[in-house]
């Protein structure tokens, strides 16, 4: 089975690049890659011009502090029997960065830029709420001063109010920090405020990828069109009509575009191979045929059933 | 619908007693629900909404208990029933459907038999009739190709489909009420979508009272006439979709709407933050229990808990700012 299949994109220094789609599109597995967590059969990461793909022992342990990342549920992400201040201190203690005192220090300061007061170093995770619980796993994250962070649907398990404190302290994080963000999320609205740039993924595969502010006012390919207007909007209430089915299987995948069998524009070439993901103006890139006429050649080539 | 709702909760109060003292996760709660209304209740975690569909269905978790108040359905108070009159109500009157589907259906039957289960213990209807009967549910829930599915095990059906059949057991009684927790919140949205159009297209079918709960107030605003807005344990706000969103009355619903991204908002706008968190209700401030947190706090609001009053007729908010006639002198 291909998770992600030939996923392509770049992520800017100091920005959030925005993975968006919904349950098993790969965006998750796309993480998990980036971060080391799994390997790739195929394919390259290049961090910082230089090819960090094939990483093995000491050079790969060199270079994790790199990457750090932030997962969706505090309530499993955090070791409970440990306190905060031995779970923030701990990639420093593994990576001896510094002094026994030196990471106390440290830890303080971390507690502080995620706005937790320092009195809470000696309790453990059980002890406080869904929102501070994400705080205490950002300080973790923030630890060993990454230059990119995969947050993994960071705010999805948390009331809308504490929601709104975590996203604004992950953006002023970043500010302060210059850290990148590979920020995936099922939620457009939430990707809407965080995100630079954006990459829409249907069936391990992306579909659009541009700026975020030019792929959410004009969207292009029609999964993102029906995924933008599934979203509910208080705001907007006029019944949308929903796109009909559901997900195919990604075990044997269709052969041509992934989404042509819920598509509403599907013209019959859809069927028969899949589009690449081409550059339709600058910084754009769609897989529809609807844009270009150019399948995707690697996949042709590929056939289906992995 | 005003003058003889389907279900009217009238005060009701919930009480768990804990270490710290007595918890009232209910507070007074009261609502109406009309035949073909889909009422949406909406608010954070532990403002007691999953609190309310219990204490209606009289399914409140020992230790809690309900302590006061009515639940009346077509006149009769289900809190006065007995045990055994009351499991003719459940399922028969008022159905519920959960967050996770997969954890409401038995893993180890088949969706048909399921369904033929609930036919046969409530109507005694014949092997063949149930079956039948079955199919048409399973239609009626925008299940394809029906008569297959019923061999079918929950595991084999997506979320989603899971979810229609979880509905599909819910109607098969035909009830009045349909009570639905969060039943979207574990579904993609294109999904969800189909989900709130098809209980929108219930609700109006058939005539059904829908208590919909939820977190998200989008997903309220797509399928609700009105909106119930709880804080910890209370309505603090009640009114039409267009009133309750467009012109959101108490301080706790603005900022909600304030603190949520939406399409709409602006990128560079960043998100209210609402100060402080939600009150330990086992030990909850005096006054208003959102005072603590208000940006329109007044000296009274914290010396006594507003009432919910009515604003004009179906509008109803529990804040200072609406009610002077009713301060009574400190």
């Amino acid at each position: 089975m291909r998770a992600v299949d030939g996923v392509s994109f770049s992520i800017p220094v100091g920005g959030t690049l925005g993975l968006v789609g919904e349950s098993a599109c790969g965006k998750t597995t796309t993480g998990l890659m980036l971060a080391h967590l799994l390997e790739p059969s195929a394919g390259s990461i290049v961090f910082d011009g230089r090819d960090v793909t094939m990483l093995r022992g000491a050079a790969l342990r060199r270079f994790r502090p790199n990457i750090q990342m932030i997962f969706q549920d505090p309530y499993t992400s955090l070791n409970p029997r440990l306190s905060v201040a031995e779970i923030v201190a701990e990639p420093l203690r593994i990576n001896h960065r510094g002094t026994r005192s030196e990471i106390d220090h440290r830890v303080r300061g971390l507690l502080d830029a995620v706005g937790l007061p320092a009195e809470v170093a000696r309790r453990r995770p059980q002890e406080f709420s869904g929102g501070q619980r994400q705080r205490i796993a950002i300080a973790r994250a923030l630890a060993l001063a990454p230059r990119l962070i995969v947050c993994d649907e960071p705010v999805s398990a948390l009331d809308m109010s504490v929601q709104a404190k975590i996203l604004n302290l992950l953006r002023d994080l970043q500010r302060q920090l210059g850290v990148s963000y590979l920020f995936i999320s099922h939620d457009l609205s939430v990707v809407r405020i965080v995100a630079d740039v954006v990459a829409v993924m249907y069936l391990g595969r992306i579909v659009e990828t541009g700026p975020a502010e030019a792929v959410f006012a004009d969207p292009r390919h029609p999964y993102t069109q029906a995924l933008m207007a599934a979203v509910p909007d208080p705001y907007k209430r006029s019944g949308v009509t929903p796109l009909p089915g559901e997900v195919p299987s990604n075990i044997n995948p269709p052969r041509g575009c992934r989404f042509a069998a819920r598509c509403p524009a599907r013209m019959p070439m859809c069927e028969a191979s899949p589009p690449s993901l081409h550059e339709i103006e600058p910084a754009r890139r769609v897989a529809c045929f609807l844009h270009h006429a150019i399948p995707d050649q690697d996949a042709v080539g590929r056939g289906t059933a992995a | 619908m005003r003058d003889a709702p389907l279900l009217a909760v009238e005060n009701l109060r919930t009480e768990f007693p804990s270490p710290r003292g007595v918890a009232t996760v209910l507070h007074g709660v009261s609502l109406t629900i009309g035949r073909g209304e889909a009422v949406g209740m909406v608010g954070e975690s532990g403002c007691g909404k999953t609190m309310t569909a219990r204490s209606i269905l009289r399914i409140v978790p020992p230790p809690g208990r309900v302590t006061a108040g009515r639940v009346v359905l077509d006149g009769r108070d289900l809190l006065a029933l007995s045990e055994g009159e009351m499991a003719g109500v459940r399922g028969r009157r008022i159905a519920m459907i959960f967050q996770e589907p997969g954890a409401a259906l038995n893993p180890v039957i088949s969706v048909g038999e399921q369904i033929t289960d609930v036919l046969r213990a409530h109507h005694a209807a014949s092997r063949g009739d149930a079956r039948t009967r079955a199919i048409e549910l399973l239609r009626e829930v925008g299940i394809p190709d029906p008569a297959a599915r019923l061999s079918a095990f929950p595991h084999q059906l997506s979320g989603g489909t899971q979810q229609r059949v979880a509905i599909a057991i819910a109607l098969a009684c035909a009830p009045d009420v349909l009570i639905a927790d969060e039943p979207t919140t574990a579904l993609d949205v294109t999904i969800q979508a189909q989900i709130l159009q098809l209980l929108r297209r219930l609700t109006v079918d058939k005539g059904l009272g829908l208590l919909f709960i939820t977190h998200n107030i989008g997903a309220v605003a797509q399928i609700a006439d009105r909106i119930i807005v709880m804080y910890a344990g209370r309505v603090v706000e009640d009114g039409s979709v267009d009133a309750v969103i467009d012109t959101p009355q108490h301080p706790y619903t603005r900022a909600l709407l304030r603190a949520m991204p939406t399409m709409m908002a602006r990128r560079e706008e960043r998100l209210l933050e609402i100060e402080g968190q939600v009150p330990d209700l086992a030990n909850p401030p005096l006054g208003c229990p959102f005072h603590p947190r208000c940006p329109a706090v007044m000296a009274h609001c914290g010396v006594q808990d507003p009432p919910l009053a009515e604003m004009e007729p179906g509008r109803r908010v529990a804040c200072w700012l609406y009610d002077h006639a009713s301060v009574r002198p400190t």
